[in-house]
């Protein structure tokens, strides 16, 4: 036996196995929304609770929107996450996955991807609702903020997907994801709320880009690092 | 009485497709342990499987049968001891990682994709250039390809298994990994599962099967091993005549074995 005499086979790279499994994760969620409609359930009620219980006369809505956007963005994210290593383990679908060509990383990249998107489409529910719901100015703060979104996405679920790999195995998913990455998400969230709250005050982007700099910097830092650290959560 | 057995299968079953030469080991185990915490789960296992022969590996629960399956196909890092596939160390590359087909009666599918869907998706991981053409020849082989756009999770556990057993074949494996295969298989599927492998030792592919089954695991072995708390302790070469379940000589070879494997299991004291 030689690894030559196999089937014809082509080496798909990194970046289309990376793809094959975000597509499948996406198709999966597309299937069933369990998890889409949860986050969003999550989201629209959280954002009218906030609605109803402010006071407009005390706290501007411009002070309140930030805050409010990035705790929804947080804790709806977690949902997704949870999700996300629950339909592998299911019926060990994960041990097919890791036995074959694949590399770890191209399995983390993947995941990560499909998580991105998921995120991504609670974000584009999220932010028109709180437009609405706090009556916020029409402007071009739009899409600053939604360029800040964007950003804090990719640190979040680069920590998220590495931590719900890790809190998959145990029996306290569910609990042990948010105690795991919520700290975490905290150096991701702290720019992401600053400059938020600096755009809706009309400010220009040029007074965020400190913010936003050190948003990067955090994105490739838990980018590399989670990719690196990814196939170690794997072994038993 | 934990003894490690250097097993060498070097000896086909007559329908195989054996070459003329001795054949070169394809699966080569040496002295694997596996520890959780101060435990030993397997403890000092080695052995050589050559192309060709199928290893049946029968033991009480807690024998370490699952966990020396999990080592052999790179999934799980062995505290000491290598695994070495084709002339390549496990976990290795894609291009040796490729050579393996893990069944178990966990059925590895996605409940939300159709059959075909996830055939494919094992076809696409493999990296198969006509992925949909394998796919289809994978589920008309074991005789599902009626069902192949039924989300799995309307598939019954038989169903369900026989597409496992599709996506795990689909990329034709050089080492097939069994787990308890026969778990949920209806006598049709039973027979696909084992016209299935049989073609694929024919073939020249190595096979590990692990069952509680006595008469499943002789079907078509070449070797039984009996192992208990981490160890092999006896092996066995199965005879040509066991590969007919119905005819006298595979029935008292399997009596046989049956008989010797619970002495040991008794003497044990598992």
């Amino acid at each position: 036996m030689t690894i030559a005499s196999r089937p014809a086979v082509r080496v798909p790279g990194f970046l289309a196995d990376s793809w094959r499994i975000a597509r499948k994760d996406l198709l999966i969620e597309f299937r069933t929304r369990s998890a889409f409609l949860a986050a969003a359930v999550f989201a629209v009620l959280s954002v009218a609770i906030f609605r109803f219980t402010w006071d407009a006369t005390a706290v501007p809505a411009i002070d309140l929107a930030p805050p409010v956007l990035w705790v929804i963005f947080t804790f709806s994210g977690l949902l997704g996450l949870n999700r996300s290593f629950g339909v592998e383990l299911a019926d060990r679908a994960m041990d097919a996955m890791l036995a074959s060509p694949m590399s770890r990383e191209a399995v983390f990249a993947g995941k990560a991807l499909a998580n991105l998107v998921f995120v991504a489409l609670v974000q584009a529910l999220t932010i028109p609702a709180i437009a609405l719901f706090f009556d916020l100015p029409a402007g071009a703060w739009w899409w600053s903020v939604v360029g800040v979104a964007v950003l804090a996405m990719i640190g979040l679920t680069a920590v998220g997907t590495l931590f719900a790999a890790v809190a998959s195995n145990t029996r306290l998913a569910e609990m042990l994801l948010p105690m795991l990455a919520l700290p975490f998400f905290v150096p991701v969230v702290i720019p992401a709320a600053q400059a938020t709250a600096l755009l809706l005050a009309g400010r220009p982007v040029s007074d965020v880009a400190s913010w936003i700099k050190m948003l990067v910097a955090f994105d490739l830092v838990f980018v590399a690092a989670c990719t690196v650290a990814f196939p170690y959560t794997l072994d038993e | 009485m934990s003894v490690p057995v250097d097993m060498s299968i070097a000896t086909p079953r007559p329908e195989a497709t054996a070459p003329a030469a001795p054949a070169p080991a394809a699966l080569i185990a040496d002295g694997l342990v596996r520890r959780f915490g101060a435990r030993a789960a397997v403890d000092g296992v080695s052995l050589a499987l050559a192309p060709g022969a199928c290893l049946a590996l029968f033991g009480p629960n807690g024998a370490g049968k699952t966990t020396l399956l999990r080592m052999l196909g790179g999934l799980l890092k062995p505290t000491s001891g290598t695994v070495t596939l084709a002339g390549h160390r496990l976990p290795g590359d894609g291009a040796v990682r490729r050579l393996i087909g893990l069944i178990s009666h966990h059925s590895m599918l996605y409940a939300a994709l159709t059959a075909r869907e996830n055939v494919r998706f094992a076809a696409e991981c493999q990296g198969l250039v006509e992925a949909d053409a394998a796919t289809t020849a994978a589920l008309e082989r074991l005789q599902v390809l009626d069902r192949a756009d039924t989300p799995v999770r309307l598939l019954s556990r038989g169903l369900q298994q026989r597409v496992s057993i599709a996506r795990a074949l689909v990329h034709q494996p050089r080492l097939v990994l069994l787990d308890e295969p026969y778990t949920g298989l209806d006598d049709v599927g039973a027979r696909a599962l084992t016209d299935a492998l049989r073609a694929l030792r024919n073939d020249g592919a190595t096979l590990v099967l692990v069952t509680h089954h006595l008469g499943e695991g002789l079907a078509f072995a070449t070797e039984a091993a009996i192992m208990l708390r981490g160890t092999i302790v006896a092996t066995e070469a199965v005879t040509a005549a066991a590969d007919d379940r119905v005819s006298a000589n595979g029935l008292a070879s399997t009596q046989a074995f049956a008989e010797r494997y619970r002495d040991l299991v008794m003497a044990g004291g598992a």
